[in-house]
């Protein structure tokens, strides 16, 4: 289009220049492009919170003291694989919730529970009983009897759970799959009480709620 | 009939226009010189049409539940009619992609295809390698057996490598803290609509850029269009195609048709022979008797974590992907132009060399994995006769306590055993009785220290038998000591016997 043209025809209604120059028609365009802004941000937010809320919930809130049962099964000096059901789960989960752990007996009164994945990248390791050793099938990683790393790849020993004895049961503070940045315990603070009948315990003595703590003092 | 047929078609081809639309890219000249060569895309793309095709019949049954998933497969491969080959078919179909895939990458790389004006060809050509990979990966998951569910923990493990965003990404990948049924639906979800999706898309602009730019002629030294240059490669290009050019259908297709025809009888064949892939044991985390293995596009991955010393490992888990992918996308801009025949590019031979040799060595490790103890050796491979003939009973005593202490999961007896550490089938000539006592209690590189768990009348058993471990014949490290004399006294009766 040449110049003369363009001032006897006026601008072309069709070009976006124009377009944006034009009082109503570039009115419009605004507008509709707010709206659909406006209306995709709405959608987005939803949608990008339903993708990462599983990234950026703080699951270690959420875990809670899981029972391995009596402590009968756990012969002073043994390291025995115990199983429990996880306390996070959702609705299909099958199988999966059930989860091993390695817990060693290592004296009357205190215990020492191993995650089954090992440090190195996740896989179960084994316990062998003769040599006091855990292996790991995938890279060969070894830890001995205390969990120390022994050989292999893997950059520390086996994590650990929180425990503790009450009535006569081992409990586990349980609920996420541990690695390099998912500690397996926890500082002592981020441990919540475990509640048997009533009465809750932290590191298997009951402790008295803060309302009767604070009545006593009066 | 065929009168009408044609009439038919006539029709419709006049209303919706569809020989317009269809008949120039199929029948656009391509070089006289694209022969066997340039076969591998377009099989590539056939192994994808099929996965397209049996994955949405495989969806009619699977059940993407971590609680269902598994009994679903078994009710397709026992129960559901040709159920069994369609996932033979899929699973087979998917090595083969991954196969010609990296066949066409490699034809492309050593011809110079990648170079002026066919960058942005290469580059959708490595997304599309990435997005073929994630496939792969994510299709084994979607086989929910124990190798699935422990291959998921290893890639959650890899997500704590990195520092900070470490636990964010983990969960990220699980949906949640433990790998469940969130972990399998996100993985079913990339398999089935992302992934495919991103894969269908980015082949439209691979395909589009492939019509645009032309197919390059073969390199051979000297002939034309062997030498890239900025300024005249385009023109000239179109020009020879336009004289000497044949369209790509029928001509230049007839070998992609033949290609294709051979490699999907030949994935028919392996189909139905060696059946569908898995389900392995059940995905039961308490079932910890099992050895978890990617499959084999990653194998050498597997072989690589396996071999890396602890101190580097977290840098390269961390930045290999990012660094291979931006080398991959600068090589059309690092040798954009230039000669494109294999024999100028010295350099371009040698990386491919090394390459294929790399990951086929590093491969054939993830296979044999030879630094994976082998936990079941000390129960069940049998100590060969030669190395409890004519042995005293505190050297036979040895021998129990090596097997009891399960030192065979790591150590071979002649070839029988773990490959992690040293066959121990001459470990006399290498260590002195001394040097095996230091051995055995405070280990040493990959081996644990065994101090604590052998009493010395154990350790001194098992090291009189390693010393009778070394050819007839040869003798062994002696010690600075006084046992020797005797100790070869004991040898000298043996090779006598």
């Amino acid at each position: 289009m040449t110049d003369t043209e363009t001032a006897r025809r006026g601008p072309d209604p069709e070009t976006s220049e124009s377009l944006s120059k034009q009082t109503r028609r570039g009115f419009m365009f605004k507008i509709g492009a707010g709206l659909l802004t406006l209306g995709g941000l709405i959608i987005a937010a939803p949608i990008v919170g339903y993708i990462f809320a599983p990234a950026v919930k703080d699951w270690k809130k959420r875990r809670s003291w899981v029972s391995l049962g009596k402590l009968q099964q756990y012969p002073v000096g043994e390291t025995v694989l115990a199983t429990y059901k996880n306390p996070i789960h959702g609705p299909t989960v099958g199988k999966a919730e059930d989860l091993p752990c390695w817990v060693r007996r290592v004296d009357e009164s205190s215990f020492q529970v191993f995650y089954i994945n090992c440090a190195h990248l996740g896989c179960p390791v084994h316990w062998f009983q003769e040599s006091r050793l855990f292996m790991c099938p995938c890279h060969g990683g070894v830890y001995y009897e205390d969990g120390n790393r022994a050989s292999g790849p893997p950059p520390r020993g086996l994590f650990e759970y929180d425990w503790q004895v009450v009535r006569n049961r081992l409990y586990v503070f349980a609920g996420e799959m541990p690695n390099l940045q998912i500690p397996g315990r926890l500082p002592k603070d981020d441990l919540t009480p475990l509640t048997v009948d009533g009465v809750d315990y932290s590191d298997g003595k009951p402790v008295q709620p803060a309302s009767e703590k604070s009545g006593g003092q009066a | 009939m065929m009168k009408m047929l044609k009439g038919a078609w006539a029709w419709i081809d006049d209303r919706t226009g569809i020989m317009g639309l269809l008949g120039p890219p199929m029948t656009h000249h391509v070089p006289r010189s694209a022969k066997w060569w340039y076969v591998f895309g377009s099989c590539t793309l056939m192994f994808f049409s099929i996965q397209i095709v049996t994955g949405i019949c495989l969806a009619l049954v699977y059940a993407p539940s971590a609680d269902t998933v598994y009994d679903s497969l078994l009710y397709l491969n026992y129960d559901v009619p040709a159920g069994w080959m369609l996932r033979a078919i899929h699973g087979w179909s998917s090595n083969a992609m991954v196969f010609m895939m990296l066949v066409h990458m490699v034809q492309v790389f050593l011809h110079g295809a990648f170079k002026f004006p066919r960058e942005m060809t290469w580059l959708f050509g490595v997304a599309l390698m990435l997005t073929t990979l994630a496939l792969a990966f994510t299709g084994q998951v979607m086989r929910w057996d124990a190798n699935a569910y422990w291959g998921v923990g290893i890639g959650a493990s890899m997500m704590g490598r990195f520092p900070i965003i470490g636990g964010w990404l983990t969960h990220l990948v699980l949906g949640g803290p433990i790998i469940g049924g969130d972990t399998l639906s996100r993985f079913f979800t990339l398999h089935v609509f992302v992934l495919p999706g991103a894969a269908i898309g980015l082949i439209g602009a691979h395909l589009m850029l492939v019509l645009k730019h032309g197919i390059s002629e073969e390199p051979k030294p000297g002939s034309p269009g062997e030498v890239v240059e900025k300024a005249t490669y385009q023109a000239a290009y179109h020009e020879r195609m336009k004289k000497k050019g044949v369209p790509f259908f029928p001509v230049a297709a007839q070998r992609d048709m033949v290609f294709c025809g051979v490699m999907l009888i030949a994935l028919i064949v392996v189909a139905a022979w060696y059946g569908p892939i898995g389900p392995g044991p059940r995905p039961d985390p308490t079932l910890i008797d099992v050895t978890p293995r990617p499959d084999f596009p990653f194998l050498w991955i597997f072989a690589v974590l396996a071999l890396l010393t602890p101190s580097v490992e977290d840098y390269l888990i961390i930045t290999a992907a990012p660094v291979l992918l931006l080398v991959l996308f600068l090589v059309p801009f690092l040798a954009g132009t230039g000669s494109r025949s294999a024999s100028k590019r010295p350099i371009a031979v040698l990386v491919m060399i090394l390459l294929i040799t790399g990951l086929g060595v590093l491969s054939w490790l993830g296979v044999t994995s030879p630094w994976s103890p082998h936990m079941q050796a000390w129960t069940s491979d049998a100590i060969p006769p030669t190395f409890v003939k004519n042995r005293s009973p505190l050297e036979l005593q040895g021998a129990i306590v090596l097997q009891h202490s399960q030192c065979r999961n790591c150590h071979a007896l002649d070839g029988i055993g773990g490959q992690r550490g040293p066959d121990l089938a001459d470990v006399a000539l290498r260590l002195s009785p001394s040097q095996l006592i230091r051995q055995v209690q405070q280990g040493d590189g990959n081996m644990p220290a065994f101090g604590k768990n052998l009493s010395s009348a154990e350790t001194e058993a098992v090291v009189s038998f390693l010393h009778t471990c070394h050819p007839p014949g040869v003798r062994p490290a002696g010690r600075p000591g006084a046992r020797i004399p005797q100790l070869m006294e004991l040898d000298k009766k043996r090779s006598k016997n």
